[in-house]
């Protein structure tokens, strides 16, 4: 047996360490700057290429009244009346609030906003009493956005970038949290970073489904870090499901949340295998309009798949065939060359669609600052939990990653003034270097087989619909999976070596997949994107808000009257 | 009778002493080199190391590499029922196996450090 050799242990300092380089990050980054801080911003894949902005296609909400007069609370009292009662309302005045100023400052560095006869265009998306969604043409929105905050983040000396660092743990001296150990993945080695504020911007957990319309680093990552490190979790149990994500035929290169703007712009059909539409008999009659919200379509979409009038891939049918060929053409020229290279004529025939992982409600308890339960710990964007409740309205995404990160980069800087001595982290990282320059064990199972194996699991028995039964499955399913795991990494200290990233996704995966599992377990009815089979029916005692916690190694979960 | 794509995969972590290594993947049209990649990981070798984020969107811009000698993005390239031989981009520093380092300098870790 070769023994490798261990990579040497490197060191760094900053103000402010930034997890994450999605929109959130970004954006956090650039106001911590701007505040006078140093900042390191990491991500475990490129600077600003993974995470889910970039994936974004179309609606970014926001009352600017560029279309038709608005004002903020409109927005507010939308995105309260979505979230099913269970918004955090500071959170959601905050997003809405706030949201006018980045969108216009992201405006003044370029990103582009679509325009028409000089003015910028918004487009009506379900659940807004108002056209209020500004995009960028054409499903360029999330690229766009990306681009902008680089070019931006680029503007700042005081802003290190680094890829391919994969935080491990945080970090915590006397109760605060003092920086972070990450994995180089492109050299194996481990590196100890000091931070006077840590922002942790992962964004959400999609990848723990085996459908999900965002990249392959969204595995929660932030939201096993926070609770390790002492901060509570909220609202775990509503996963959104995207009710529309792509299922057939086969596309290449291609979202699989394309489908939301042709439903923006074009309105589409929903028909079942009889060719008919069905959204009615679940209480939203769609007319033509694109008008049903995420948690109502997904639930129609599979009580449909149940019944037996799914299509042949077990989705529905999403059909354009009644829109006239130029029309077509004009909301989305390039885009319509690009399906007829995957053999798709949208008037000649429909595409098959079906739920789709999208987005996470729940995440890291934060006040108004992003200010977590530990001092030391912010948070930004969609690793925020509590703005949208049980479920997110359309457009909503994009705006908090935006606010919230700009907020987050300021109270940062605000607590980068007030920390004058930085704590050594020598003896808060021992644990963690030793499990991360720990040798595999003999005959490792295959990581990527285990990773594949919790995604089916979550998808079959954590999804939109669920029982007593499923979940207690799925927790079997979990608990077998993490004595697979084990304590000792898979893989071995060389560059770039998945099966070793892979035993840290994993072994956060499965704690947030237990929150996800548990949290749903114990709330007995059914709400917004949390739909019990067994307990059907919102009931008035559950108007409450779940809090997980790690106390420990086990979870603990407690109910707190909505704000 | 099942189709069958046969990756040739250019494995190791220096340029000059790299091996070819052969999978056979079950073909299904309208499947992407990535998906092939993918499926290698999750019932052969999760040892093949390749990067990627968006997955399908080709989004993220990560997947590049070489097929035949082109650069492809493993994304949008598709999957065919034959010999396919996939290699690290040829231009740029190899890190391991078809994982090379395309971000941009600044943006390097040792870089990046104080």
């Amino acid at each position: 047996m070769v023994i490798e050799p261990k990579p040497e242990i490197m060191q760094a300092e900053t103000d402010v360490l930034v997890i994450g380089s999605g929109a959130a990050g970004m954006y956090a980054a650039i106001e911590a700057a701007r505040g006078g801080a140093s900042v390191l911003l990491l991500d475990r894949s490129l600077i600003g290429r993974g995470g889910a902005t970039v994936m974004a296609q179309m609606t970014v909400a926001v009352a600017l009244g560029a279309e038709t007069p608005d004002h903020w609370t409109h927005h507010f009292n939308d995105t309260l009346a979505a979230g099913r009662s269970l918004c955090n309302a500071p959170l959601a005045q905050l997003l809405c609030e706030e949201g006018v100023e980045c969108i216009l400052e992201m405006e003044d560095w370029g990103v582009g906003w679509a325009r028409k006869d000089g003015r910028i265009t918004q487009a009506m998306a379900p659940g807004h009493d108002r056209p209020r969604c500004v995009y960028v043409d054409f499903l360029s929105t999330g690229p766009a956005v990306s681009k902008t905050l680089r070019t931006a983040l680029h503007k700042h000396a005081g802003v290190r970038r680094a890829g391919d660092l994969c935080v491990i743990d945080l970090l915590k001296v006397d109760g605060e949290v003092t920086g972070a150990v990450a994995w180089h993945v492109g050299s194996g080695a481990p590196v100890v970073i000091s931070a006077k504020a840590t922002i942790v911007a992962t964004g959400g957990l999609t990848r723990l489904y085996r459908r999900n319309s965002a990249s392959a680093n969204m595995g929660g990552d932030g939201y096993a870090l926070a609770l390790r490190a002492g901060a509570p979790l909220i609202d775990m149990e509503f996963v959104q499901f995207f009710p529309i994500g792509h299922l057939a035929p086969r596309l290449i290169g291609m979202d699989p949340i394309m489908w939301d703007p042709f439903r923006y712009k074009l309105g589409g059909k929903l028909l079942n295998n009889r060719g008919e539409e069905f959204t009615q008999s679940y209480g939203v009659p769609e007319d033509g309009k694109y008008v049903v919200t995420r948690d109502v379509g997904t639930h129609a979409i599979l009580k449909e798949v149940e019944a037996g009038r799914g299509s042949p891939h077990g989705g529905v049918y999403l059909s354009f065939q009644h829109c006239p060929e130029a029309e077509l053409r004009a909301a989305f020229g390039p885009v319509i060359d690009r399906l007829a290279k995957n053999n798709i004529d949208l008037t000649k025939m429909p595409v098959e669609v079906a739920p789709i992982a999208h987005y996470h409600m729940g995440g890291i308890v934060a006040d108004a600052r992003m200010q977590t339960q530990v001092p030391g710990l912010l948070v930004a964007g969609e690793a925020v939990g509590g703005a949208n409740g049980a479920n997110r309205l359309s457009g909503n995404a994009i705006t908090e990653a935006l606010v919230f990160g700009r907020r987050a980069g300021r109270s940062a800087a605000e607590r980068v003034k007030e920390v004058h001595t930085q704590n050594s982290n020598d003896g808060s990282a021992r644990e963690v270097l030793d499990l991360l320059t720990r040798d595999a064990p003999q005959n490792a199972p295959n990581s990527a087989a285990m990773l594949q194996e919790l995604q089916a699991t979550m998808a079959d028995d954590v999804g939109p619909l669920r029982t007593k039964a499923k979940l207690e499955r799925a927790l079997a399913r979990i608990d077998a999976l993490d004595t697979m795991l084990g304590d000792c990494p898979f893989g071995g200290h060389r560059t770039f070596d998945l099966s070793r990233l892979e035993w840290f996704d994993l072994r956060n995966m499965l704690l947030v997949a237990r929150t996800v599992a548990q949290s749903a377990l114990a709330r007995p009815e059914s709400r917004g994107a949390h739909q019990r089979e067994d307990f059907p029916g919102m009931l008035p005692s559950w108007q409450a808000n779940q809090i997980v916690r790690l106390k420990g190694g086990k979870l603990d979960i407690a109910q707190v009257a909505a704000q | 009778m099942s189709e069958i794509a046969t990756l040739k995969i250019w494995r190791g972590d220096d340029k000059k002493a790299g091996l070819w290594e052969t999978h056979e993947v079950p073909f299904e049209r309208g499947q992407s080199v990535l998906d092939g990649l993918r499926w290698i990981r999750a019932n052969r070798d999760p040892s093949l190391a390749i990067r990627f984020s968006c997955i399908n969107a080709n989004a993220c811009k990560e997947c590049m590499m070489e097929l035949d000698g082109t650069t492809i993005y493993a994304c949008t390239a598709r999957l065919e029922p034959r010999v396919m031989s996939l290699s690290p981009l040829s231009n740029k520093q190899l890190v391991r196996d078809l994982v090379t380092e395309i971000a941009p300098p600044g943006e390097r870790w040792p870089l990046a450090r104080k």
